[in-house]
């Protein structure tokens, strides 16, 4: 299989002329197309970290992070904007969807950043509405939705512009046991049929139990890396 | 899509929007009222001046206004009258020839502005004929005079005396002339009560010695609207190398001024007013920026360009200025609108000094475009300066620094 992501010798210390607070000590991970995997460790441990460094959100102090060939540590700060709306979708712990859009137009604002054309948004978000199982919610704003709805909205969006991979940072912390466990089948779903990567920073073990393949950190450092079959 | 997001973002916090949108239509309405009455004040005075005695447009003799000599006199030919009455604005052409004169009766002696003039025209211009408070209007073939009540009291004569007058004439011949009274004039000014003498235009050409000339021809135009378009086209129909076209504003250059020192003082106050309003939103601004910073690092993260989300906050800064002025300018035009039609009519002691200045005693607004759309200038610009701020705060904004606040 071919790897998404190639992180190596990733280090990220935060203050390092004053008290400096390593988060990341040389850190290497290579995900393939397709996995489902999940960064867990205790508080402080880099997982956030490590996910924002493969998103690009935020900078390495040293290493390099490949994404389908692609050195993201030497983008522009511009070129990281496009490349990540068009390479990376993201899935926050606050499902962060913009509150003034309904759903439907929160999965649309993605693809509308890209330029594509009316009807292929519109066939684009009904399949996606559909996939998450919110058709009936497509004008409905935000507030108007539950938190698992939200995130199922979140998700969506995320997948709408077709990412190479996912990113999830602690999606089902403010979720309750059905609507993690809906969210939870959701992605195993697409992930299965349409091969679409996933990664996880988490600390749920419902989400941990999921996932085929659990990276550990501790102190900045990957302890454990365990591949398995669900 | 941006348009929608800005429209439906200002619409987040309803309450802080109506409280600056409100402040924002106080500070519309009040400088667009305030500034109407001012200038619909000045305006009244102009235009009575102007009516009064100087016309909106007056032709001359080229050089005549710099030095008003009787030898700058053109000769009156009906093709001239014609080509002035040219512009549709221009209902009549009113021909006038003034000079001074000494102004005698008994032993005293007074200088003089003596004015010929065509009556039934001058009377349609200035409304003369109603200032006649003893005797009787001017006919064009008379050979009398009309005199400023002023003037005759210091030259101590009434109706039915015999005015002498004595002056030079076209290019240095003696004038001389005698005169009976035939009506006294009631003008508001001192100024021109003292000192107005008005003939008939042939009998004032005879007594200068400028048969058929004139000094100037005024024209009677609605306004300063017409006035502006009537001097257009008569710089196309004129010889402009032999006539001068002066418009009312070169006529009273010390009103304007004064206008102009009125204007500057309430300038200052609308510049304070709009301060005022200025930090009003841009606290509202420096909240927005604040509450908003988490999603402006979703939004960064999710792969919207900054500068499309500075612009999409600008658009909402902008927005909300619009809506206070919309709102100050939908109170604002009908309520200018209503005292423009219908002055208030001043009574009383004030009225008893305006009449006596010649100026109708009421007070109307203004409804030049300027009033309304300057006020909407202002705010977007103001807007668009404060909206820099959250726009410089997006593009140094760091997503998971602003993820983390």
């Amino acid at each position: 299989m071919k790897n998404v992501i190639s992180v190596s010798g990733i280090t990220k210390t935060y203050n390092p002329k004053t008290i400096p607070v390593h988060a990341l000590q040389g850190v290497d991970l290579e995900i393939e197309q397709g996995e489902f995997t999940a960064l867990v460790g205790p508080s402080g441990s880099g997982k956030t970290t490590l996910l924002n460094i493969i998103g690009g959100l935020d900078e390495a102090t040293e290493g390099t992070v490949i994404i389908n060939d692609q050195d993201i540590t030497k983008l522009s700060d511009g070129q990281l904007i496009q490349f990540r709306k068009e390479h990376i979708g993201f899935v926050f712990q606050a499902y962060n969807l913009i509150p003034v859009l309904t759903a439907k137009e929160n999965v649309e604002f993605v693809m509308l950043l890209q330029g594509r054309s009316q009807a292929e948004r519109n066939k684009r978000v009904n399949e996606l509405m559909a996939a998450v199982g919110l058709s009936d919610k497509m004008n409905n704003r935000p507030s108007q939705l539950s938190g698992g709805q939200q995130q199922r909205v979140a998700v969506a969006r995320a997948l709408a512009p077709k990412p190479t991979f996912i990113l999830a940072d602690e999606p089902t912390a403010n979720l309750d046991s059905k609507s993690t466990a809906n969210l939870l089948d959701m992605m195993a779903e697409l992930n299965k049929q349409e091969n679409i990567t996933f990664v996880f920073s988490t600390h749920d073990q419902r989400v941990i139990d999921r996932a085929r393949r659990v990276v550990t950190l501790e102190d900045g450092k990957i302890v454990s890396d365990d591949h398995r079959d669900v | 899509m941006l348009l929608k997001i800005a429209w439906r973002n200002i619409w987040r916090n309803r309450r802080r929007t109506l409280i600056t949108a409100t402040s924002i239509f106080f500070a519309v309405f009040f400088a667009i009222f305030m500034n109407s009455f001012q200038r619909g004040v000045w305006d009244n005075v102009i235009n009575n001046v102007i009516r009064f005695y100087f016309g909106f447009v007056q032709v001359h003799q080229k050089g005549y206004w710099e030095e008003q000599s009787l030898d700058k006199t053109f000769v009156l030919t009906d093709e001239l009258v014609n080509s002035m009455g040219s512009p549709k604005q221009v209902q009549l052409v009113v021909p006038r020839l003034e000079s001074f004169a000494l102004a005698s009766h008994g032993t005293l002696t007074r200088g003089t502005l003596v004015v010929g003039i065509d009556p039934e025209k001058e009377d349609k211009l200035t409304t003369l004929a109603s200032r006649v408070s003893q005797g009787e209007y001017l006919q064009a073939e008379d050979k009398a005079v009309l005199v400023g009540e002023g003037l005759a009291e210091r030259l101590k004569i009434g109706l039915g005396d015999t005015l002498v007058l004595i002056s030079q004439g076209y290019h240095g011949i003696n004038a001389a002339g005698k005169y009976h009274i035939k009506g006294l004039l009631n003008f508001g000014s001192p100024e021109l009560s003292n000192q107005m003498v008005y003939l008939p235009l042939k009998e004032c050409q005879w007594f200068f010695g400028a048969e058929n000339m004139a000094t100037s021809l005024v024209a009677h135009v609605d306004d300063k609207f017409a006035a502006a378009k009537a001097i257009r086209q008569l710089n196309t129909e004129l010889d402009t190398a032999a006539y001068e076209i002066i418009a009312w504003q070169q006529m009273i250059p010390e009103i304007l001024e004064m206008k102009e020192m009125k204007d500057s003082s309430s300038k200052i106050m609308l510049w304070v007013l709009y301060l005022i309003v200025t930090f009003g939103i841009f606290g509202t601004v420096l909240m927005m920026t604040k509450e908003r910073q988490y999603e402006f690092g979703i939004l960064t993260s999710i792969g919207m360009n900054r500068s499309k989300l500075a612009f999409s906050v600008w658009i909402e800064t902008v927005f909300l200025g619009l809506l206070g002025v919309l709102l100050g300018l939908l109170v604002s035009v009908p309520l200018t609108m209503y005292f423009y039609y219908n002055p208030i009519i001043v009574t009383g002691e004030l009225a008893e000094i305006y009449e006596k200045f010649g100026i109708e005693p009421s007070l109307s607004t203004s409804i030049d475009p300027d009033l309304y759309y300057t006020q909407a200038i202002v705010v977007f610009v103001i807007t668009s300066v404060l909206a820099i701020y959250p726009a410089l705060k997006i593009l140094r904004l760091k997503p998971v620094d602003a993820m983390r606040s």
